[in-house]
């Protein structure tokens, strides 16, 4: 009896995992989705404590209040810490997959007819997945929160690559020696570990800045896989459709990531990609033109059409509230008002349009790049805030580039450029960027809180003057 | 074919006997978990999830990739399941404690991750400009 009423259970949370994607095509259905899934997970752990031998319930509510009282606050995170919460996230997935495969090897150490070539391959996948994924998203939550003992810009050494590839075959060749001899070669499994935990750390640490959003994805996948293999150990079909779910998630994530960069996953794996190019600067030489809030209050007054080119600059500046009063006291002046969203900007896939919707802003404003390019030679004023590589138009021309072939949010195209930047230096990539000395580009100094803030005020007195 | 046949008998010889149907709810433990035959099942219901995936996932609007991260991220914590199973059932204390561990991490992400997917989705406003107060 409870046989099907487990396995109906599951039948059931499998279709309504699919349908919780599904949901998420529209905005309108998305939370649909959410309820979809809780109910999914909600069906698939009452099943599971139908399961017989299920005797220790102390250990599984002290666990499951432990996971509440953590999993509780770490949802109140503000959304600028967002990625940080989704590669921690990731790491609990991977460390959990890893510790079930582990304890189902040593259990199984006791009746060596349960470790058939494929289950202990299974768990070999299982483990080496599980324990990578652990350490890699410690690691990439740690730069994303920019903690003090873990370096932020990438760092390579010698022969990095050979000796990480090397590290994850040897790795490989232990789980492969294990299952021809998974009980009298016990003794490789703490080293597949081992080798598992320190490869994630090792295959992070040349990543920079930039490629978070790709790195994020790939993780997110390998905890998807970590589950599959779970499902392939435990033969659970439910645990491994629900990981293959999140594994393609991830690998579609990652793909549009890697296209929005123009890059190749090997790229981003291998490329240490984001040290500050040492060119020698033909263009030190050439100047910026400078423009006041003032007047570019008044130019933003007679534009008809203004599209905003927001970057993570934005969300570092906590900038969001005052673009939202500056995108009303636009509209208010039928101006019509659009943000052009590039797939990398944030830290992570649509981390941008979170933020910006926090803020209230409508999100039929927010547009996708290859819809808003067509826009630009019709725009009267492009606003760039904190955005710098996804605007510079050496992506286009520049072979010597490294951003070359990077598509990119066409704000030369427009009549005018204002771009709001810090001071000159050097964006998240590291690459000067030809935009801000083009004819029409006029640049905004200073932090984008307090430059939006006072062409926000400039809108307002003059709007109350010419009433 | 043979293989089929095998396990065909394994199953469902003792309709009478709820003892032994009992035992045959866990088929984890049994002999059939684990043989080519079941594993061959699995590969293919992880092909066909896969498409399932990549298909559904391509439709999901580019607006809501970070809450389609947290839900996916949820869903995978799945992996509680198993966690269950191995922290519940009678083990050494140290197998357990593996368990119970996999288990709060699982459970976390469930909590965090559905929780904070709802935040995020509550924020995207109807276009219209309803404005609130």
């Amino acid at each position: 009896m409870s046989f099907w009423l487990v396995e109906g259970a599951y039948l059931v949370a499998s279709a309504l995992f699919v349908m919780a994607l599904f949901w998420m095509n529209d905005p309108k259905t998305a939370r649909q989705g959410v309820l979809s899934g809780v109910v999914a997970m909600a069906l698939a752990i009452l099943g599971t404590f139908l399961t017989p031998g299920i005797v220790h319930w102390g250990w599984i509510a002290g666990a499951v209040a432990i996971g509440c009282a953590v999993g509780v606050p770490l949802s109140w995170v503000p959304l600028t810490a967002v990625p940080q919460r989704t590669a921690i996230s990731h790491a609990f997935g991977g460390l959990a997959a890893g510790l079930v495969g582990t304890a189902k090897f040593y259990l199984w150490q006791g009746e060596p007819e349960n470790l058939t070539a494929f289950r202990t391959f299974a768990i070999a996948a299982e483990v080496i997945l599980g324990f990578l994924t652990f350490t890699g998203s410690l690691m990439a939550a740690g730069k994303l929160q920019e903690v003090k003992f873990i370096p932020q810009r990438p760092v390579t050494y010698p022969l990095q690559n050979v000796s990480n590839i090397g590290l994850l075959l040897l790795a490989v060749g232990c789980g492969i020696a294990l299952v021809f001899q998974p009980v009298a070669l016990a003794f490789l499994f703490p080293v597949i570990v081992g080798l598992a935990l320190l490869f994630g750390v090792l295959l992070i640490i040349p990543i920079g800045g930039a490629d978070m959003p790709t790195v994020i994805s790939l993780l997110n996948s390998y905890a998807g896989l970590s589950a599959v293999a779970m499902g392939f150990v435990l033969d659970n079909k439910l645990l491994v459709i629900a990981g293959a779910l999140d594994g393609s998630s991830g690998l579609i994530l990652s793909i549009i990531m890697c296209r929005a960069m123009n890059r190749s996953f090997t790229n981003v794996l291998f490329g240490a990609f984001g040290q500050v190019q040492q060119k020698a600067g033909v263009a030190e030489t050439r100047t910026a033109k400078r423009e006041t809030a003032e007047g570019a209050a008044q130019v933003l007054e007679m534009a008809s059409q203004v599209v905003i080119v927001p970057g993570y600059g934005m969300a570092v500046a906590q900038a969001q509230q005052r673009v939202r009063e500056l995108y009303d006291e636009l509209t208010k002046r039928r101006i019509e008002v659009k943000f052009a969203i590039h797939p990398v900007a944030g830290r992570m896939p649509g981390h941008m349009n979170v933020l910006l919707a926090e803020a209230d802003i409508p999100y039929d404003k927010l547009i996708e790049m290859d819809d808003i390019n067509p826009e630009m030679p019709q725009t009267d004023v492009v606003l760039v805030i904190g955005a710098n590589d996804v605007v510079n138009p050496a992506a286009r021309h520049d072979k010597t580039s490294p951003i070359f072939g990077m598509p990119i949010i066409d704000a030369d195209k427009a009549r005018l450029c204002l771009a709001i930047k810090r001071s000159m230096n050097p964006g998240f990539a590291g690459i000067e960027n030809e935009l801000y000395f083009a004819d029409r580009t006029y640049m905004l100094f200073g932090d984008a809180k307090a430059v939006v803030g006072d062409l926000v005020k400039q809108l307002q007195s003059g709007g109350s003057a010419a009433l | 074919m043979d293989l089929g046949a095998g396990s065909v008998q394994n199953r469902p010889v003792m309709p009478c006997a709820p003892l032994l149907a009992a035992a045959t709810a866990q088929p984890t433990a049994t002999a059939e978990g684990g043989s080519p035959a079941e594993f061959t099942a699995l590969l293919f219901v992880f092909l066909l999830a896969t498409f399932i995936g990549l298909g559904v996932v391509t439709r999901v609007s580019r607006l809501l990739h970070t809450p389609l991260m947290s839900l996916t991220n949820a869903i995978s914590a799945i992996a509680v399941v198993g966690s269950i199973v191995i922290a519940g059932q009678d083990h050494a204390p140290l197998v357990n404690l593996l368990g119970a561990i996999a288990l709060a991490a699982s459970m976390t992400n469930i909590v965090s991750g559905f929780l904070i997917t709802d935040r995020m989705l509550r924020l995207f406003k109807k276009p219209g400009g309803d404005k609130r107060p």
